[in-house]
């Protein structure tokens, strides 16, 4: 029986094409309809195995606006049994710092055996946040898992950690976290059942002020980071698309490499 | 409609989005890429089956006290159209799964329904149904397959032919001649058939113009025993069951040519976005742009007219075959003119097996001739329109 906690973030489609900054330099979170992101969605699969294997139950937990509810329903069509949102306006332009106590203060509340997170997210890409939790609760931090794998009775928690040489085989006692890669395996689609089993989940919201974090220690008025500027990747030279149907395309293509001698 | 009846609401609810927008996306991300290579092969597709039954589509027809998902019929076309927006071969997986169980589920037994529904809605099984013959199309209440009463059984002889996924299927709903001297409509009754009983053979299969991964298979049955246990509804009922199936049915296959047209129009859209001619995308030639329109709107209107038609049947509309008739011709017609359009607008590159416009084209055909030709829908139609004036 394992409970385990997944941080999920809602962040901008990409798919969806629309992505932009607002009058702040900040992601406009309204442009474009918001998922799971994937790396969290990596994280979820690789729980959900786990508890299908060993039993028990997932617990989504998110800092993200109210609308992050509905987000969250893509998680527990998957099969998490619940959601816990951190959403108040205060938390506006919060910083990776923010973002980090009011979750750990969140977890708390929370109980679990294993975290598991996304290495990082779409949007801010900072890859800080687990460890930041793992560090301000006192948890093992296990990073860059390949496998995961767990021992109820003995309170373990055993990971394959992809390391630059190849990997690396480390052990924490429970409860850890566990940052999450894609080698874990892809995330299932939610089934049709799922769907309309997550419309009657629960998914509690919560303040600032629920989770018993003060205003002074999280939010965008105390951001300890500031967007000063922001711009575009430098323009990519000259790109031709080559179009046509395949045989065409390919000799058009073979062609264009022999001209620059790369084959 | 009565005036004192709640109006219900003329958008679909937030779960038939829901349920749509994931059946869309497993289309496109796992039905898609494979369609090309169904249709070359021409081989059932079970690994879209299984995919279909893992993520309970195939359950959307069955009520949930049977392990279904309990989808109204608007839910289930929604599906059908979906994943025929992809491939239609795919499509039909669930249009038939509903088709061949629509007897049990409108006549069958608490009993019946106990025994053979949860495997059905799980995808464990799956079923086919088998009124037409090679005499008896149009006119299927002269179909020739006779069920002979012996004791607890029936023998069933004759044979059944075009029968959709008539060679893959464990369950057949085998629709017999059990009184040859009753009037017309009275000779049929209506059988649940297991296809690994000793008797039953899948003679041959069709080669076909689309649709080619579905197998259509001719059945013969040789002193077929089938338990009376297994008849659905009284003996002579069998007609009306078949004609209550395909009121039921029909809007599927409307479905399934929505879902073709759709995906044909969105190739030719994307097409004329990039395919530059005259120094520009040829979706800027007016005539090309007032080809892509009429396509739109056509599929639109059908559409709408499938989705009304479903809402009416299921709300038990009194003029249910009139709806189905409707929108299964309105959509057959819909699929044919815009994959045709489409295959115009790619020209030459739509008449070339690399897009799959003349894939879908050749797959929209098949809805303007099964479950009633379009000449039968007019039929139909006019009939209903008829008996009001």
């Amino acid at each position: 029986m394992l409970r385990i906690a997944v941080l999920v973030k809602p962040v901008p489609d990409t798919a969806s094409g629309g992505e932009r900054l607002g009058p702040d330099l900040r992601l406009d979170r309204q442009a474009v309809p918001a998922v799971v992101n994937a790396n969290d969605e990596y994280a979820l699969e690789a729980a959900l195995k786990l508890v299908e294997a060993h039993g028990g139950e997932v617990t989504l937990v998110s800092m993200a606006a109210s609308a992050g509810a509905e987000t969250l329903r893509k998680g527990l069509a998957m099969g998490a049994q619940r959601g816990v949102l951190v959403s108040d306006p205060t938390l506006a332009g919060s910083c990776t710092l923010s973002t980090v106590r009011v979750l750990a203060a969140t977890l708390r509340e929370v109980e679990f055996d294993l975290l598991l997170a996304g290495a990082d997210t779409s949007d801010g890409g900072g890859g800080v946040v687990g460890p930041g939790v793992a560090a301000l609760l006192g948890l093992p931090y296990l990073s860059y898992a390949a496998k995961i794998e767990p021992d109820p009775e003995a309170r373990t928690v055993r990971v394959r950690r992809i390391s630059p040489t190849g990997f690396d085989v480390i052990e924490a006692p429970l409860p850890a976290l566990v940052v999450c890669t894609q080698a874990l395996g892809e995330p299932r689609y939610p089934s049709l059942k799922g769907i309309m089993a997550a419309r009657t989940k629960e998914v509690v919201t919560k303040s600032l002020a629920d989770v018993g974090v003060s205003p002074d220690d999280a939010g965008g008025a105390v951001a300890t980071t500031k967007v000063l500027d922001a711009s575009k990747p430098a323009a990519r030279a000259a790109t031709r698309v080559v179009r046509d149907p395949a045989p065409a395309a390919a000799k058009q293509l073979v062609a264009f490499l022999a001209e620059r001698k790369v084959v | 409609m009565t005036p004192a009846e709640t109006p219900i609401s003329y958008r679909l609810t937030q779960e038939q989005e829901l349920l749509r927008d994931a059946v869309r996306t497993l289309a496109d991300d796992r039905i898609a890429p494979r369609a090309a290579e169904i249709d070359r092969t021409a081989e059932f597709p079970w690994d879209i089956k299984e995919l279909l039954a893992s993520q309970d589509v195939l359950g959307l027809p069955f009520p949930v006290e049977y392990g279904g998902v309990g989808g109204e019929l608007l839910t289930v076309c929604l599906a059908v159209e979906q994943i025929s927006r992809a491939c239609a071969t795919s499509g039909l997986i669930l249009a038939v799964q509903e088709l061949g169980a629509l007897p049990i589920l409108l006549a069958g037994t608490d009993d019946q329904k106990a025994r053979w529904l949860p495997d059905l809605a799980a995808g464990r099984t799956l079923i086919a149904f088998a009124l037409t013959e090679s005499e008896a199309g149009s006119d299927a209440a002269a179909a020739r397959t006779r069920a002979r009463r012996d004791g607890d059984d029936y023998v069933i002889d004759g044979a059944k032919r075009f029968i959709s996924q008539g060679s893959v299927a464990d369950l057949v709903t085998v629709f017999a001649v059990t009184d040859e001297a009753a009037e017309r409509h009275a000779r049929l009754s209506c059988f649940v058939v297991e296809t690994k009983s000793p008797g039953f053979k899948v003679e041959r299969l069709e080669h076909k113009m689309g649709i080619r991964g579905s197998p259509t298979a001719e059945l013969s049955f040789t002193k077929l025993r089938v338990p009376a246990g297994n008849r659905i509804g009284e003996e002579g009922d069998g007609f009306r069951i078949a004609m209550r199936t395909l009121d039921r049915s029909r809007p599927a296959i409307a479905a399934q040519a929505v879902g073709i047209a759709q995906g044909a129009l969105e190739v030719a859209a994307r097409y004329a976005a990039e395919r530059k001619q005259f120094g520009k995308p040829i979706g800027q030639l007016q005539m090309i742009a007032g080809m892509l329109a009429d396509m739109d709107a056509q599929t639109e209107a059908a559409r709408q007219l499938l989705y009304k038609a479903c809402v009416e049947i299921d709300a038990g509309s009194s003029q249910a075959g009139r709806w189905s008739a409707m929108c299964k011709l309105v959509a057959g017609d819909t699929a044919m003119r815009v994959t045709t359009d489409a295959v115009q607008v790619l020209g030459g590159y739509g008449y070339i097996d690399e897009f799959p416009v003349e894939r879908m084209m050749r797959d929209a055909k098949i809805t303007q001739l099964y479950e009633g030709t379009q000449q039968i829908q007019r039929l139909v139609i006019a009939r209903s329109l008829l008996r009001r004036v």
